[in-house]
């Protein structure tokens, strides 16, 4: 059900352990969290499903990220636009500035970015949500009644984070872009169908694609370690706190390693 | 209202205990938490249709007995034992069809705060019993909340509650499918004498109207002296007395002396002396 990480199950807060028993503690719970991922996908592939959680969930999630993840992938496509847009300047190759700009976004920029800002956010929301449950026992309470948190809790999220990521990186391949172009339009002169003619002859579908695959694991990423965070809560309030901060920095950390192996697999398999 | 038979979920079996039998039984319980031990052989019985008090100080793990009957904790060696079943050995699937015989009642209530009272008290009712008419559920919810004394309050949120409220929501939650064995996690602590009382009546009128078995955990002492049948000391990770009300009173474990004394003493300055 809820990972079986009993509050209280270790005694001594992490900080005044030593070296060993604390990467005992860390090992633990990374076997904990695998294990709240198998069981969080094998009650996603069977009935009953919670549809309404679904659609409340990606409605939230996705609406509310909204916002920062365009302004976020607006930013982006100024920047990247400018900084190639001048050094490519220098080669005399100014007019290729749309291929690379949109093969840095679609590839990595925007589903990273994406995942680290909007991750950041709905992830220590999660976090914060049912660590707050936790501490107020009414995960137990849901265990007591005869429901199973996981499915209730957990299923719904992550699932929503899995369909959100995606849309939202897609999003941001589009406004990014289309910052890049106005940027580029306006700093360098260049037409508007130069940039995206030469974005679109070189950009390829699996371009595409791996973004949007990488969104995908992103929010699968987040979802399950913003959950798993507020659900092995301990110490109160405190604790909630300290889960935020922490799904913060395990999810950024997990995304980068994600993105490393993920473009790995995308480019040579 | 009891519920149909053919509703009963079929993972636990409850056969309606006779008055008096022992229901549960606590059997060489150990329970730690890494090197805190909080129980070492311990040992207790429940009988059906008593209130049974568990008391102790702060820490002595009362609360984590509870979770160990309702399988939100597992001991780390012993049996928990309910009518023969060792509960030790069910899965959490097994545990759903034990919880719906045995509710709690939590410290906060835990009372879900994004649902209002009448969602609250109808959840275990959804979750037990899925295919139960909506004309039903909201009946047997009005029904419970009745019973509380909170009739008309379903369309309230949690927090438009007092805590005694909350408690009474918790309960009127708790009690929805019936259940013959009702946990309580401390249920005074933290509310005002008079509310007290009225949880106090609360729990003895569980027995009285509904014929349930309690085990309350409080170290509330006139609490424990106001509902419980049996009182049961919880000190140095085991159970060092259990007995009725006079015989805890007249009691010479020093344990149990030492907790009286105490509470003797802060409601009458020097009355321990």
């Amino acid at each position: 059900m809820t990972p079986q990480v009993e509050a209280g199950a270790t005694a001594l807060p992490e900080a005044r352990l030593g070296l060993v028993e604390r990467a005992k503690v860390r090992l633990e719970s990374l076997g904990a969290l695998a294990r709240m991922t198998g069981q969080v996908f094998s009650r996603a592939v069977r009935p009953p499903y919670n549809w309404s959680a679904l659609v409340y969930h990606t409605e939230s999630l996705g609406v509310r990220s909204l916002p920062i993840a365009l302004l976020t992938a607006t930013f982006a496509g100024l920047v990247i636009s400018l900084q190639f847009g001048y050094f490519l300047a220098r080669f005399g190759v100014q007019y290729t500035v749309g291929r690379v700009v949109i093969l840095t976004l679609f590839r990595e920029l925007a589903p990273v970015l994406t995942a680290l800002t909007v991750g950041a956010r709905i992830g220590s929301g999660m976090a914060a949500e049912l660590g707050a449950m936790t501490v107020t026992e009414q995960v137990d309470a849901i265990r007591a009644l005869g429901a199973d948190p996981l499915r209730k809790l957990v299923v719904p999220r992550v699932l929503a984070c899995l369909l959100v990521m995606p849309v939202l990186t897609v999003f941001a391949d589009v406004i990014g872009l289309v910052a890049g172009a106005l940027v580029v339009r306006m700093q360098y002169a260049l037409p508007l169908e130069q940039f995206f003619q030469g974005a679109l002859d070189a950009v390829l579908l699996e371009d595409f694609v791996s973004g949007v695959f990488k969104g995908a694991v992103f929010g699968v990423i987040i979802g399950l370690v913003g959950c798993f965070k507020g659900l092995t809560v301990e110490g109160g309030t405190e604790g909630v706190g300290r889960a935020t901060t922490q799904t913060v920095a395990v999810t950024s950390v997990s995304v980068c390693l994600a993105d490393f192996f993920i473009t790995k697999l995308t480019l040579y398999v | 209202m009891r519920l149909a038979r053919s509703q009963e979920p079929a993972a636990f079996d409850f056969r309606k205990p006779t008055p008096g039998e022992q229901l549960i039984h606590f059997e060489h319980l150990t329970k730690s938490f890494g090197p805190k031990r909080v129980y070492d052989d311990l040992e207790l019985d429940v009988r059906a249709g008593e209130t049974l008090v568990v008391m102790g100080g702060s820490g002595t793990g009362k609360s984590v007995l509870l979770k160990c009957l309702i399988g939100l904790m597992r001991p780390d060696t012993g049996r928990v034992l309910f009518q023969g079943h060792d509960l030790t050995r069910f899965t959490e699937e097994q545990f759903i069809g034990v919880r719906r015989h045995v509710a709690m009642v939590f410290q906060g209530a835990a009372l879900f705060d994004s649902l209002t009272v009448g969602e609250n008290v109808a959840y275990p009712l959804r979750e037990h019993f899925p295919d139960m008419p909506e004309d039903e559920v909201r009946q047997r919810v009005a029904e419970k909340l009745t019973l509380v004394n909170l009739p008309g309050t379903e369309k309230l949120m949690p927090s438009d509650l007092s805590g005694g409220m909350k408690k009474r929501v918790g309960l009127a939650r708790a009690i929805a499918t019936d259940a013959e064995v009702i946990l309580w996690d401390e249920p005074t602590t933290g509310l005002d004498p008079v509310t007290t009382q009225s949880i106090n009546e609360l729990i003895n009128s569980m027995k009285t109207k509904l014929g349930v078995t309690s085990i309350v955990v409080t170290h509330d002492m006139v609490s424990a002296f106001a509902v419980g049948d049996r009182l049961a000391m919880l000190a140095n990770r085991r159970i060092v007395q259990v007995g009725t009300r006079e015989e805890v009173r007249r009691s010479t474990v020093p344990e149990v002396r030492a907790f009286l004394d105490a509470r003797r003493a802060e409601l009458v300055p020097g009355g321990a002396s």
